[in-house]
This record gives structure tokens, C-alpha cells and sequence, in this order.
């Protein structure tokens, strides 16, 4: 194994797109090293990005978004005032993955690009209308963040990109967030269902919506259909029975040791309609 | 065998809370734990596992493996010698398998190199060649006609012709005229429950150091529950005389009598023998999942009967349990306990251990008795619900005490069991308001305890401490339990003794820290050598005085005249007498060893609330009690200790942990993410209640506490969980899924 700590991405892009056998990015290694540890991948080239200057960094963008370097682990985020008060749907789905110990290095971009499909922050990033920039031998290109996973373990960027930041967009006025899993336990457990709801309030009324669910199909998805049941009402009963249904109309779960098809699709509309309240109570709390 | 009638009660030591005295080693680090024993040039093991739930082994070819750098030894079976039966051939077989490899996990070569990294990669190398058969992971499954036969002759006498080889032991008893009994009955009820295998899982892989020379002498360093039974173990597994193998424990991060077997120990000494150097194996955690013992699943038809008024005319049950590829699921201990808290006129048990293709299981807590108490008592709750009678008052009716005939036999001397259901009743957790979706269960249980072999020495130092050294190592906190004693018996404080737990080579046979019997045989012990001490200690005294022995007793650690003629002398105490030792005859020491048989039985009573998610059948324990019969005691804090971790490993077998197997045969969780132990923010503080009705078998009232915990847990959220939600879960774990398709198909 090839262990590299490039000080550029440009570098980084360069020995990926060169690698010969099985390459990974080390970003926190919260999976990585796990995998490697269990048998599961051993790489042939490591390429820590650690290194790369402003990897580690939370900026805000002159839009008012904000960009988090691929390297900002979940505690960074959490411990932002002012990324929390923005987007508290997404930090709350980063901070619960694993432990505090897993908090001090694990990453959203190593959450996305380890394509898992019950990766906990992804629903959130997509619900927010969040992107990424990538670079790579093709040059940088900017992708929203459902672009990135197309199966479990597998994601859509080219041999020799990398993904340099996450790109939150500017909040807004009267937005709000959220984002619940469902796991039997009360942590360390990995989400059977994972639902985010972003939506936007013009007084009681829903403007905008946006809601992602995770573990219920091969890739975190985003679903139309279920933002557009908010979009127009006040959170009433019928909305969120049409928010449920297109929630759970959108499953296409697997059976097995974690939940069957039947429960988790269940839940997935029990869970939207729960975190639907949350987001509109935080977009009503919201200025 | 001792003097009973001397029983203390009025305790200067006994019943405080000091600190324990591994606990400053342990909280930082210090202390010695099975991985970090390290010899000289010891090499690293490593164990190839059969991929498969059953198959032939048709050929072993190690030579890619042999032919890496720093690999120095390859085992396989034809390293282990022949000719072995019984219950001593299970063992060897389980540690490397020989004609077939019987579960998915099973080892079956072992690797020594020179790094841990090597061995892994040289394992990946060995190279088997399999015949996969059909597999059986169930037990129902495993009994029915079309099954695999895992092996046929393994059956014993017991088992009538007819039935499939796989049920391996039948065992029957009862009394009383069933018909007659359920006749009598108001209301009765049939119903079927299953349990299913749940892990130990104790914080700590299974790990070991071992050395073994071509001359037969061996030493081993290993983390264990009780290092005589590894050392008889490993000594027959591996055809060594048991002296010459000395067996040193470690410090032990749990072991729920998952670690009184063996599994890498006897692997190590072999590869140790063939490579000539010390090797050293430590577990992955998979691997202890996947390959050590787990306990047993069960499925149990009960039949019960009730009076209106709540007593119990009759119960009937059948229960199969599989308890892995080889003999030994505790079949009869799930029987012997189902009942054990009630008197039932009419009783008729029928147990069957069944083999599967699934590791050997291993004694966990109370080995049996939480399956046996899932069905019996939610067998009572079901019908207390039907007719509306109050479940700790049914219990109080039907409750065996003193004088009772138990339902597997024997009559009970002094117990407890009538004290907890009051002490229950009267607890304000029995009559706090319930909150919306919450369901409040209660249940009984019991464990027998065990005596077993105990063997303790004590020495006097020359500054009048004491050192205590005992052959049972310290899980909960016994070490401080038995300086407690020592100090209590001795007079002195508790400080002034060190209790060392050693090597097989320092005391005769003990058995394990099993069968809740270290507080109990090991602390009997300690108080008769204890008492030994003092009367030496007296002896020292007379003679400096020129008085008879008799005319001095031991008091507040001090030897004093006392009686008409003893004469007038100020009290010696112990420091003055050991200062002089070596001139007035020599070193002092205490020895007592037993196999005393008194230990009483414990019983206890669990109160749960559990709040239900009705619209994802998620669970939330919100209050926990437990409330169980100590007889007396030693350290308060490590019993509340013992009655806590039962209650939460029974939470988790209750809730969400099991062993996954998949059409393939396969385990489908062996990771601590998919095998769901219940994580500290998944459990309120549990709350503990100690009764302490004294048993008559021990000097100090003690009765062992460390397995009764984990029988009630698994019936009482159950019947927390049928007053949430109105249905009843005949089936662990209770998943979210599993409630949450019963609620719905109740409408
Ligand atoms: C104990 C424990 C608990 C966990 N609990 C959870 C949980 O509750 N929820 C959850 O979703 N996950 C959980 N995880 C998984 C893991 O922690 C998360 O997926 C984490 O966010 C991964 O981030 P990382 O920075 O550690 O990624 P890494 O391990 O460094 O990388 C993960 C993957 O992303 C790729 N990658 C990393 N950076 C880049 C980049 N810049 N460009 C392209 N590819 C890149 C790597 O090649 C690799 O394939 C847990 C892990 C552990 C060990």
C-alpha cells in the first residue's frame, strides 16, 4: 500500500487518475480504515487530503452559503453557531454518525462518497440543495449532491476526481431544516430509515420544499413528489397524509437483518411527516 | 463442615463500600488484560475459519502459506491427538475440526509468524478444500424428519428411538395428575415461545500467550473465568499432563460464563509446540462472535392452568433447545427454572437438546434459566391479564418458601423469594402512573448458585497485613468482597489486606468465577482461613503470655486473655505478633479448601415500564427496578453492580440483540453495529432494591447474586410490552419490525 499526503488537490487529482489498482481518499478514514482494517478493501494508493490547505476550514461565500472543506469533521460543524442556525437539518444528520470519538474525524464528504445508502448526512445535503466541487483530470466541475451516489457503494465521480468542498446554498429568509433517522437503539446504530425535509414559509404557507430520504432505496434519493405535497400548504393533516404517501410510494427497500421492505417503508412516512413538523417549526422560528 | 451457629451479624467491614482495589490499575490503563501479555520472541497466531455452516473437509494445503516470510507453523487437526471421546472430544473438535467443519466460524488451521499482519495474510493463504453439505440453524427444523444429520451416534441413552440423530438428550419430570389438575382450572392456556441465541458479549476478546516445549511443560497466560478448567481442558485436548501446564489469568473485561471453556488456548500451545516459540492469539470481534459460545435458542409449548382467585393448578411444558453443533444446550436448567418460583401441584416437563450448525454454546448467566422464565412467566402474565388479576399478588399466591417442594424436585431451605415480591409490591415504582403508549411487566426468577472446588491460602505478612490468594478471578469486584472478609474476620482494616488471584501453580484445583460462586465458596473460604490465622495468631499470644491457647480469643484484630484465669495482659495486636514471627515458630498462614455445598439459591422480582412508538414499534425502557435477594451484602455497591448488568444484558436479549443466520448457514451480524447491545443511553439508571434473607450455608448470610438478574428481564418487558400495546410477543427479540407488525395485524 502507497501512502500519499499531496498539498494540492491538483496533486491529489494526479495520483488518483495515475493509480494503478484500488485507490482511496483518506479523508477522517472513519470508513476507510474500518474496511481496511476488516478485510473488507485494502488500497493500493491511501491519499490523505488532510494536508491540502483549507481542507479543514468552514467559509461563508458571498452569496451568504457556505462551503465546508472535504476534510471538516463533524464536530466543527456542530460546534458553528452560525452553520447551525443556517442549516440545522444538515449538522443534526452529520452528528449522528457514530460517536464522539467518530465526531472528531468523520466527514461529509467521506459520508458521501463512501456511498452508502444509509449514509446519515446525505438526505440532509440534498434536501438543502446542497453541491459539491470536484476536480479532477477533466478539469472542476460543481455537481449537486444527487448526482454523487448511484448504487450502495458507489459513486459517480470519474477515476482521478476528487471532491475538493460541499457547497451549502445561502439560507434564506423564514427557511428551515431537519433531518430524523430511525434505528432501533439510541445511537451507534445504523439508519433503517432516514428522512430530511428543507422547506421554505411565507408566513404559515409552505413556499418551497425539498425531501430526501436515505436507507430505503439503493441510493439516498430526493423526492419530488413529496416536496410538492407541501408546497402550497400550511403542514394541515392532508398535506402530510400526501407528504407519507409519496414518501413511502418512493421506497424501494431491501429485506433484511436491519428491517424488512414492509416496515421500512413504513416508518419512512411516519418519519416524513415528523420531521416535516420540525423543519416548519424551525422555518417559522427562523427570521 | 463449619460452625453455623457462629454466624455473624454484626458487621464492622461487611456491607460498606470501599473502593476496590484493581480499580486505580483499571481507570488508568495499568492493569493487565489477555492482549497485553507479551513474551520474547513470541510469535503471532492466526485461525482460518470454515466460510461454511457444514461441509466436508477434503484437503488442507498449507504450503503457500508456509512458504511466506516469518511464518514458522502451520496447525491443522492431524497436529491434535486421537483417540479422544466425550465430552473431552467436543472440545477438541470445536478448536479445530476434523472430518467436517460444522459451522460457519468453525477453525479449522491455525498460522503462527512473526507479526500479527503475517499471520493474517499466511491464514488467507491456507488453502481448504470443502464438500459444503446441508446445513440446519434452527432447532425446530434441526428436529424434523428431512434434516440434516450433523452427526449420527451423538445422542445419549435418553433419547427414544425414532428421533431424528440430531436431538441429542431427552429429559422428563413432573408429578401430580395433569388432567385432574387443569380440570380444575378456570382459565387455560397454550401457547408457543421462542428465544433466540443471544452472546455474552463481553467487552473483551478472548486472548492468550501461549508456550509449550517439545518436553510436554507448558505455561499459558490467558484471559478466563477459570484457569484449573482451561488447564484440565488443554491438558486433554491436547493429551499433556495438567501439572505440567501452568495457567496464569489475566485481568478479565467480562466473561457471563462465556470464558469458563476454551477456544484459541489449546490452538496456541500447539502452534507454540510445533513453532518451539511463544505464541500469542488474540480475537477479533467477529471472530468472537462468529466462533466462541454463544448461548442457546429455544422454542417452548406451554400449558398452564389458573384458578379465578390466581392459583396455579398445573403447568406443563416442552422445550427445544439447540445449542450449537455438539451436545450440552441447558436444557434441563431452562426446565428446572421455568417453575422454579411457583408452587405447582401438577407438573410435567419434556426438554430435548437439539444440535445445529451453529457454534458451540457456552454457559451465559444463569445458563437457560432466562428462556425457561420468558415462557413461564409470561405464560402467568398472559393469564393474570385474561382475568384481571394483579401479577405480583398471583406471584405472592403461588410464591415457594421454606419447606416447599420445588417444581424440579429438590425442597427448599431458607429463600427469599416471598421477601422480594413484597418488597416489590410496597416500591413506589409498583404504583406510579403510566404515561401514554407505557405498559408496566413484572416477573420472577431464580438461579440455583453453585459451591463447587474452592481452594484459598492466606499469609500473614511481618507488618501484620494480610495476603489472600484465591483461585477465582476477580469479574465484579470479588477481590474487594474478599478483603472485605478477610478484614471482618481478621479484625483489621480493609486496606491492611491484598487479595491476589493466582496461578494454577500456587493452589490446588478451584473451579471457575462461575455459577455465581466466588463471593460465596471463595469468601467461605477466605473466612476460614481467616479464622485459621486468628487462632494461630492466638496460639503466638498464649505463648508469650504462658497462658493456654483457649484463654485467648481473637477480637478487633487483636489477641486478648479472656476467661477467669487467663490472667491480666494489655491486647496484642496482630502487627506485634507478626513482627515476631520468624522467632516464635515461623510464618503464619491460613488454608481452607472445600467443596461446600450450601449455597442458597437467589431469587428476585423485576419491575419495567416500556413505552411502545405505535407507529414503528420502537421501544423505550422508561423505569427499570429490580429488586432480588443478596442473603447478605459484602459490597453493596458491586451487588447493585450484578443486579444492574443482568437487567441490562436482559434488555438486550429482550429487545434487540440475536444471532442472524441466513439461508446459507452463515451469520449475518457478527459486528458489535448489527448485534445490538443495548448502548448506555438506551437504558435508564436501573434501580435496585437488596434483600438480604441470610443464607444458612454461609458464615456471613451470603447467597450468589451474579446470574438471578438476567432471568426476569426477558418475561417482564414482555409483559411491559403486551400492556403498552395490547398485543403479546411470543418471540424474541421484540424488534421494532416484529411489534410493530404485530400492532398492525391487531387491528
Ligand atoms: C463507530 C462508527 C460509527 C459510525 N456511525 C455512522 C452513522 O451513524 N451514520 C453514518 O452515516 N455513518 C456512520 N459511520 C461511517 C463513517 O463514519 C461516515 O461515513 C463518515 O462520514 C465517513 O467520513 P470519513 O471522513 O471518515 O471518510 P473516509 O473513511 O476518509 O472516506 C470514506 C470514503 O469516501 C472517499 N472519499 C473521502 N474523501 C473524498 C474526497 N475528497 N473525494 C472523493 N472521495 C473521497 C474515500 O475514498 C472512501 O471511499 C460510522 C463509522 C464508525 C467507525
Amino acid at each position: 500500500m502507497r501512502y500519499h499526503t499531496p498539498s494540492s488537490f491538483e496533486e491529489a487529482s494526479e495520483i488518483a487518475a495515475a493509480a494503478p489498482g484500488i485507490t482511496r481518499i483518506l479523508a477522517g478514514g472513519t470508513d476507510v480504515l474500518v474496511q481496511l482494517r476488516a478485510d473488507i478493501v485494502e488500497p493500493d494508493d491511501l491519499i490523505d487530503i488532510k494536508r491540502i490547505s483549507g481542507t479543514g476550514d468552514i467559509t461563508r461565500s458571498d452569496d451568504g452559503g457556505w462551503v465546508i472543506g472535504a476534510a471538516v469533521p463533524g464536530v466543527s460543524l456542530s460546534e458553528h453557531a452560525a452553520l447551525c442556525a443556517d442549516w440545522p437539518g444538515v449538522v443534526e444528520g452529520m452528528a449522528l454518525v457514530g460517536s464522539t470519538q467518530v465526531q472528531g474525524r468523520a466527514t461529509l464528504t467521506g459520508n458521501l462518497c463512501n456511498g452508502s445508502p444509509a449514509a446519515d448526512s446525505v438526505p440532509g445535503m440534498i434536501a438543502a440543495g446542497a453541491e459539491v466541487s470536484v476536480v479532477g483530470p477533466q478539469g472542476p466541475r460543481r455537481i449537486a449532491i444527487e448526482s454523487v451516489p448511484v448504487g450502495p457503494g458507489k459513486i459517480s465521480l470519474a477515476k482521478g476526481e476528487i471532491v475538493t468542498a460541499i457547497h451549502l446554498p445561502s439560507r434564506g429568509a423564514q427557511g428551515g431544516d431537519a433531518y430524523e433517522r430511525f434505528i432501533p437503539r439510541t445511537e451507534m446504530d445504523i439508519a433503517v430509515v432516514g428522512v430530511a425535509v428543507n422547506l421554505r414559509r411565507d408566513g404559515a404557507t409552505i413556499t418551497e420544499a425539498r425531501v430526501a430520504i436515505g436507507a430505503v432505496a439503493p441510493t439516498p434519493l430526493l423526492v419530488p413528489e413529496a416536496g410538492a405535497a407541501l408546497v402550497g400548504s400550511t403542514l394541515d393533516d392532508a398535506s402530510l397524509a400526501a407528504l407519507s404517501e409519496a414518501v413511502s410510494a418512493a421506497c424501494n427497500p431491501i429485506d433484511d437483518k436491519r428491517g424488512t421492505i414492509e416496515f421500512r417503508t413504513h416508518v419512512a412516512g411516519v418519519l416524513a411527516k415528523r420531521v416535516a413538523r420540525t423543519a416548519y417549526d424551525r422555518a417559522g422560528d427562523a427570521k | 463442615m463449619m460452625a453455623l451457629d457462629d454466624r455473624k451479624t454484626n458487621f464492622k467491614y461487611i456491607g460498606t463500600r470501599p473502593d476496590r482495589p484493581d480499580g486505580l490499575d483499571k481507570v488508568t490503563g495499568r492493569a493487565r488484560y489477555g492482549a497485553d501479555i507479551q513474551a520474547p520472541g513470541m510469535l503471532h497466531g492466526a485461525i482460518v475459519r470454515s466460510p461454511h455452516a457444514h461441509a466436508r473437509i477434503l484437503k488442507i494445503d498449507a504450503s503457500k502459506a508456509l512458504a511466506l516470510k516469518g511464518v514458522k507453523a502451520v496447525v491443522t487437526r492431524a497436529d491434535f491427538p486421537t483417540g479422544l471421546t466425550g465430552e473431552d472430544w467436543n472440545l477438541q473438535e470445536n478448536v479445530m475440526a476434523g472430518e467436517k467443519a460444522l459451522y460457519d466460524g468453525h477453525a479449522v488451521a491455525a498460522v503462527a509468524a512473526s507479526s500479527a499482519l503475517i499471520a493474517r495474510d499466511a491464514a488467507k493463504l491456507v488453502e481448504v478444500e470443502y464438500e459444503p453439505l446441508p446445513h440446519v440453524t434452527d432447532v425446530d427444523a434441526a428436529m424434523r424428519p428431512d434434516a440434516p444429520v450433523i452427526r449420527e451416534g451423538a445422542a445419549d441413552y435418553s433419547v427414544p428411538e425414532g428421533m431424528h440423530p440430531n436431538v441429542v438428550r431427552r429429559i422428563e419430570f413432573g408429578r401430580g395428575d395433569m388432567d385432574a389438575a387443569f380440570a380444575e382450572a378456570d382459565e387455560v392456556l397454550e401457547a408457543t415461545y421462542r428465544t433466540e441465541a443471544t452472546h455474552q458479549g463481553y467487552i473483551e476478546p478472548h486472548a492468550c500467550l501461549a508456550q509449550l516445549g517439545a518436553d510436554g511443560k507448558g505455561e499459558l497466560w490467558c484471559c478466563t473465568q477459570g484457569h484449573w478448567f482451561v488447564r484440565r481442558m488443554c491438558a486433554s485436548v491436547l493429551g499433556l499432563d495438567a501439572s505440567q501446564l501452568r495457567v496464569t489469568p489475566s485481568e478479565i473485561g467480562g466473561g457471563f460464563g462465556g470464558k469458563t471453556t476454551i477456544f484459541i488456548d489449546p490452538v496456541a500451545l500447539a502452534l507454540s509446540r510445533k513453532a518451539g516459540r511463544p505464541v500469542k492469539i488474540v480475537m477479533s470481534r467477529s471472530e468472537v462472535l462468529r466462533a466462541t459460545g454463544p448461548t442457546a435458542s429455544a422454542s417452548m409449548d406451554i400449558k398452564l392452568g389458573m384458578k379465578r382467585d390466581g392459583t396455579i393448578t398445573a403447568a406443563q411444558g416442552t422445550f427445544r433447545l439447540q445449542g450449537g453443533a455438539f451436545p450440552g444446550a441447558p436444557t434441563a436448567e431452562t426446565m428446572q427454572c421455568a417453575f422454579a418460583c411457583y408452587e405447582i401441584p401438577a407438573i410435567l416437563e419434556i426438554g430435548y437438546d437439539v444440535i445445529t450448525n451453529r457454534p458451540k454454546q457456552a454457559a451465559y448467566r444463569a445458563p437457560g434459566a432466562p428462556m425457561g422464565a420468558f415462557a413461564a412467566e409470561s405464560a402467568i402474565d398472559e393469564l393474570c391479564r385474561r382475568m384481571g388479576l394483579d401479577p405480583l399478588e398471583v406471584r405472592l399466591k403461588n410464591a415457594v418458601k421454606e419447606g416447599s417442594k420445588s417444581s424440579y424436585g429438590p425442597t427448599y431451605p431458607r429463600i427469599g423469594l416471598v421477601e422480594t415480591l413484597e418488597a416489590a409490591k410496597a416500591h413506589p415504582h409498583y404504583s406510579a402512573p403510566l404515561g401514554p403508549n407505557q405498559g408496566r411487566g413484572v416477573a420472577s426468577g431464580y438461579w440455583f448458585n453453585w459451591g463447587g472446588e474452592t481452594s484459598v491460602s492466606m499469609a500473614v505478612s511481618e507488618d501484620g497485613t494480610v495476603q489472600v490468594s484465591v483461585g477465582t478471578p476477580d469479574i465484579g469486584g470479588s477481590r474487594a468482597s474478599m478483603s472485605l472478609m478477610a478484614a471482618e474476620a481478621l479484625g483489621i482494616p480493609y486496606e491492611n489486606v491484598r487479595c491476589n488471584v493466582v496461578d494454577t501453580g500456587a493452589l490446588g484445583v478451584n473451579e471457575p468465577t462461575h455459577g455465581s460462586r466466588a463471593t460465596y465458596a471463595s469468601g467461605l473460604a477466605t473466612i476460614e482461613a481467616a479464622r485459621e490465622i486468628a487462632g494461630k495468631l492466638c496460639q503466638r499470644a498464649a505463648d508469650k503470655w504462658g497462658i493456654d491457647a483457649e484463654a485467648v480469643i481473637w477480637e478487633d484484630g487483636c489477641a486478648k486473655p479472656s476467661g477467669p484465669n487467663a490472667g491480666d495482659f494489655p491486647p496484642m495486636p496482630i502487627a506485634e505478633i507478626a513482627a515476631e514471627m520468624g522467632q516464635t515458630g515461623g510464618p503464619i498462614s491460613g488454608h481452607f479448601e472445600a467443596t461446600p455445598n450450601g449455597h442458597g439459591g437467589s431469587f428476585g422480582t423485576h419491575i419495567v415500564d416500556i413505552e411502545v412508538d405505535p407507529e414503528t414499534g420502537r421501544t423505550t425502557v422508561v423505569r427499570y427496578t429490580v429488586v432480588q435477594d443478596a442473603g447478605k451484602a459484602i459490597h453493596p455497591a458491586y451487588v447493585e453492580g450484578q443486579f444492574q448488568g443482568g437487567a441490562a444484558q436482559g434488555i438486550g436479549w429482550a429487545l434487540n440483540e440475536e444471532y442472524i443466520y441466513g439461508t446459507d448457514g452463515r451469520l449475518q451480524n457478527p459486528v458489535f453495529l448489527d448485534y445490538r447491545v443495548p448502548v448506555a443511553s438506551d437504558l435508564p439508571m436501573i434501580d435496585t432494591v437488596i434483600v438480604e434473607v441470610p443464607n444458612p450455608g454461609h458464615p456471613y448470610g451470603v447467597r450468589g447474586v451474579g446470574e438471578t438478574g438476567i432471568t426476569p428481564p426477558l418475561p417482564a418487558i414482555a409483559n411491559a410490552v403486551a400492556g403498552a400495546t395490547g398485543v403479546r410477543l411470543r418471540q424474541l427479540p421484540m424488534t421494532p419490525p416484529r411489534i410493530l407488525a404485530a400492532i398492525q395485524a391487531n387491528g
